[in-house]
């Protein structure tokens, strides 16, 4: 190797997909043993820019070049960039829980002889590479059976068995208790004492800070700028002004909020992960909304905001520990979706495909498909009725679609959001929880969702907004919330919020501030 | 994304356009829907005609198809819906069987009149399928599971109640099942009652063609040309008459048969149940994407639950035409039958993943198998070769389908009925989006 430092570089890498510019002219270097950090909002690019590097977009599908280990390398698969040492784990772990660790550590490369496997050495080799990564289980035990933070040292063994260079962790804590966060963190500056680099992706400031050695931020798909721990004084404020310093722009609508008294309450509401017991996705949350008002639910991704929305949306996440819920002035109990529509409760979810829209459908079955009872009589059915309340929302959200007998899945992902808006207010919610309202959508679809969202609140209904967006949230709520781990950090009016703050409170539960 | 794209109405202009035809079927949005599977029949048919010298389309022989297909077109009606709702059901041809014989040894060794051992068919068939219903609902044991053990136990149920022996019926019970209209009336040289019967269902079509125009004039709805209108009526009713004068003019004593009738009321009402009612609504909902439909509202569990409790009820109504038909029950009535059922589902264009099919189209996709049966045996085929030729057939019509999906084109089986993924002529429009948004950075983690 020349004397080229740099374990890998990334030059100007663009990538495109339909109507998005994913990452453009995004660049990196990776010191060899370095642990390097990218950080950045929600969909700022950085699993996009570790899916080119590791070839699951392959070469030729992005411009730029990847030189690694000094030699411009044109990965077609993640086959390819393995053998070149190039390991990826995922936030969703690769694992399969039904066979054991040995069988997973050698998954894909067994130990074996024309075909038959060798056991007994892939045993003795995976004992030694448990040691290495700090893990004292049986090889023979099932990955069902251990927990998820000795899974993700697992999936470590696994990269270092294939004598892995470059280590690409995308979240690695995100599911882990502070203990095994802590061990993985020190394993991974233990591996850069053994000669292998990492690349580590995360929203936990502070692990970042205790272990990186320099920092690339990205924002909108763009490098913003890459910060050496050793040269420059880098601290969580410092990175959080990089990740979200950018100016407000006139993206949303103008509006003046008519805001009435408190009407919908949840109280010490508390939630059990659905297959983990002893882990509560919320903690003891309360909040309230008014009517006409916005309320904004900032959070990270895995804070919790979907599951706290999901489970009060008749229970549809999670188990129900304990909380109660106030929706003008008395207790009700939502048991099932269907208690929490007929109390005027809407959920829109994040993921419009799998959750919101039967794609099979078309645009006139889909926008009555939660009410159906509103346009039926005696269990039939009236379809004249079904297609006037389609068309109506069809005039009056605009969606752009040649006829309400089209297919949903022919129409645009913010046409589609705009056929599950009208699903959801064909049922004549009063309060209406929005997850991830403009996800995935473009620019001038957000901003009239946006209006879409200021007319139901001018209309007297209460709204939540959820958003990784900060701005976004900034820029359409009256009140934001910020959760971290399950918990409701602050309340603050938006006035009083700007993305240094939220950040703040969503990245940590110390600073814990209640305005009121 | 290319939003404008899928603006770009096309204003109508008046007169002639070629293309109108298309709207001929329902559906503004596609050209040649509802073509697909009803062409092959059709081609089907001609052929057999032309290589049996005539033979297919003969009153008896026509009598002949219907007879003795309607009991696995029944099923397939109950089938259809199961396999919209995402499940399967194995077990129909035993629990048909295991009805039959319940049935039959009523009516033969206790003596029950005729009312009282139908309504013990269909109850036992409601216990059956409440049984099967509450494993595949309310425990979540997979349908294929839940039948697979039902297809077992109740064939071995049907030969502990029948003693593994036939059980001969009575002669009036067989009506059901091999009956036809009476002659009535006077002499015309045709069965009076399936005149009237073919009447009234042209009469429907006509009101039918004109209450849907009247709607869509009300509703400003795209409305086709009259003269589209008036070449698929007149093509129905030729459809209808040639029908009507083919099944009247049978050997005396014969019409269009019972068995028929009772298929032809099933088909109406459920066509209706599945595209007019909230249950229906439901079970396609379920099928299509049964998260969504959870957090919809939907109670997935009951839909569940009923389509696989209607499909017994619909089995033991099926079990008791067979033995109308064939005068008594035995330990091997139904052996096979769940596979008919379900091939006449697949290639009448119901998806393998639920969300997908129609009544109307599963209907016939049994049909294209009945007639396709019955010209090879008009030809003096052998059993063997027939078996051969269905399995390709299904294969055949099933790939041909998916291949065609996957080319981007729409799917040819799912043109028919108006579940079908509504689909253009695979013109460019914002879809290639369908897959890029999953990668998009917006599902960045």
């Amino acid at each position: 190797m020349p004397a080229n430092p740099n374990i890998l570089e990334m030059r100007s890498i663009s990538k495109e997909f339909p109507g998005v510019k994913a990452l453009d002219d995004v660049s990196i270097e990776v010191e060899a043993g370095e642990i390097h950090a990218i950080v950045g909002e929600n969909g700022a690019g950085k699993s996009t820019l570790m899916k080119v590097l590791s070839g699951v977009y392959p070469f030729g599908s992005y411009q730029g070049d990847i030189v690694y280990q000094g030699e411009v390398v044109r990965f077609r698969d993640i086959r390819q960039s393995e053998a070149a040492g190039i390991a990826i784990i995922h936030q969703e772990l690769a694992l399969i829980p039904e066979l054991s660790i040995t069988e997973n550590i050698f998954l894909g490369s067994e130990l074996n002889r024309a075909g038959v496997i060798n056991w007994r050495d892939a045993k003795t080799q995976a004992a030694e590479l448990l040691h290495r990564v700090g893990l004292r289980d049986d090889p023979d035990t099932q990955i069902k059976h251990i927990g998820v933070g000795k899974q993700q040292l697992v999936e470590i063994a696994k990269a270092l068995h294939k004598s892995v260079k470059l280590l690409i962790l995308d979240e690695p804590t995100a599911a882990l208790n502070e203990s095994d966060s802590q061990h993985l963190l020190d394993l991974i500056v233990g591996l850069k004492g053994k000669g292998v680099s990492s690349i580590i992706i995360s929203h936990k400031l502070n692990e970042i800070e205790q272990i990186a050695d320099s920092i690339t931020i990205l924002r909108d798909g763009k490098t913003v700028e890459t910060l050496d721990v050793q040269k420059h004084v880098v601290d969580e404020d410092r990175i959080i002004r990089g990740m979200v310093g950018r100016s407000l722009q006139s993206r949303f609508p103008d509006r003046t909020p008519h805001i009435g008294e408190v009407f919908f309450e949840v109280k010490n509401w508390t939630v059990r992960h659905p297959q983990v017991p002893d882990r509560l996705v919320c903690k003891d949350e309360s909040f309230s909304v008014r009517k006409g008002e916005i309320v904004g639910l900032a959070g990270l991704m895995g804070a919790g905001r979907t599951e706290l929305a999901m489970s009060i949306f008749g229970r549809s996440y999670g188990h129900f520990v304990s909380g109660t819920i106030v929706k003008d002035g008395k207790e009700i109990e939502l048991k099932s979706v269907a208690d929490a529509i007929a109390h005027g409760i809407a959920y829109v979810s994040e993921d419009r495909k799998v959750l919101g829209l039967n794609l099979l459908d078309d645009v006139k079955a889909s926008t009555v498909a939660a009410k159906l009872e509103k346009i039926s009589r005696g269990g039939v059915v009236n379809s004249f009725k079904e297609r006037i309340a389609a068309e109506g929302f069809r005039k009056s959200l605009r969606i752009k679609t040649p006829s309400v007998d089209e297919g949903v899945n022919k129409l645009s992902g913010g046409n589609q959001q705009k056929v599950v808006l009208s699903k959801w207010m064909f049922t004549d919610p009063d309060l209406l929880i929005l997850d991830e309202p403009t996800r995935g959508i473009d620019v001038g679809a957000k901003f009239e969702i946006y209006g879409i969202i200021q007319q139901l609140a001018a209309e007297g209904k209460g709204v939540i907004v959820i958003s990784s967006e900060l701005p976004e949230l900034l820029g359409i709520s009256d009140r934001i919330y910020t959760i971290f781990e399950g918990q409701i950090t602050a309340d603050l009016p938006v006035a009083e919020a700007d993305p240094e703050t939220l950040m703040r409170h969503m990245t940590s539960t110390q600073k814990k501030v209640t305005q009121r | 994304m290319s939003d404008t794209k899928s603006t770009t109405e096309k204003a109508p202009t008046p007169g002639f356009h070629f293309r109108d035809l298309t709207k001929m079927f329902g559906g503004s949005q596609s050209s040649g829907r509802q073509f697909g599977i009803l062409g092959a029949l059709v081609v089907i048919i001609v052929f057999f005609q032309i290589m049996t010298g005539g033979k297919t389309l003969d009153p008896s022989n026509m009598i002949n198809i219907v007879n003795g297909n309607s009991y696995v077109l029944v099923l397939a009606i109950g089938m259809v819906m199961v396999i919209i709702a995402g499940h399967i059901d194995l077990s129909v041809g035993s629990v048909a069987a295991f009805v039959g014989i319940i049935v039959a040894e009523s009516m033969d060794k206790w003596g029950w009149p005729i009312p009282a051992a139908m309504v013990l068919g269909l109850v036992v068939g409601a216990l059956v399928g409440t049984w099967q219903g509450f494993w595949v609902a309310y425990v979540g044991v997979p349908a294929f599971i839940v039948t697979l053990a039902g297809m077992l136990f109740f064939r071995g149920a049907n030969q502990f109640v029948g003693d593994s022996t036939s059980v001969a019926v009575p002669r009036e019970f067989t009506f059901i099942g091999g009956g036809y209209l009476p002659e009535i009336g006077p002499v015309t040289g045709y069965n009076n009652l399936t005149l009237l019967l073919g009447l009234a269902i042209a009469a429907a079509i006509v009101w039918q063609e004109w209450r849907l125009r009247r709607t869509q004039t009300r509703m400003n709805a795209d409305k086709a040309p009259l003269w589209v209108s008036g070449i698929k009526v007149g093509l129905l009713l030729a459809v209808v008459v040639g029908a009507t004068l083919l099944f009247a003019s049978g050997r005396v004593g014969t019409s269009y048969p019972i068995a028929g009738i009772i298929l032809a009321v099933l088909v109406l009402g459920y066509s209706f149940v599945t595209n007019n009612t909230i249950i229906g609504r439901h079970i396609y909902a379920v099928g299509g994407n049964w998260r969504a439909a959870e957090l919809s509202g939907v109670k997935i569990q009951r839909v569940n639950f009923f389509v696989m409790w209607n499909m017994s009820v619909i089995a033991s109504l099926a079990g008791m035409m067979w033995i109308a038909r064939s005068h008594a029950s035995g330990p091997g009535d139904g052996v096979g039958w769940e596979l008919d059922a379900i091939a006449a589902v697949f290639i009448g264009g119901a998806a393998v993943a639920g969300g997908i099919g129609t009544i109307v189209g599963s209907i016939v996709g049994g049909l294209v198998i009945a007639v396709l049966n019955n010209g090879l045996q008009l030809l003096g085929t052998g059993q063997d070769l027939v078996q051969m030729i269905k399995g390709l057939v299904l294969l055949a019509a099933v790939g041909i389908d998916v291949y065609s999906k996957r080319q981007g084109r729409p799917s040819i089986l799912a043109r028919f009925g108006r579940r079908g993924e509504s689909g253009g002529t695979g013109a460019p429009g914002p879809s290639g989006e369908n897959t890029a948004q999953a990668n998009t950075p917006a599902a960045d983690k």
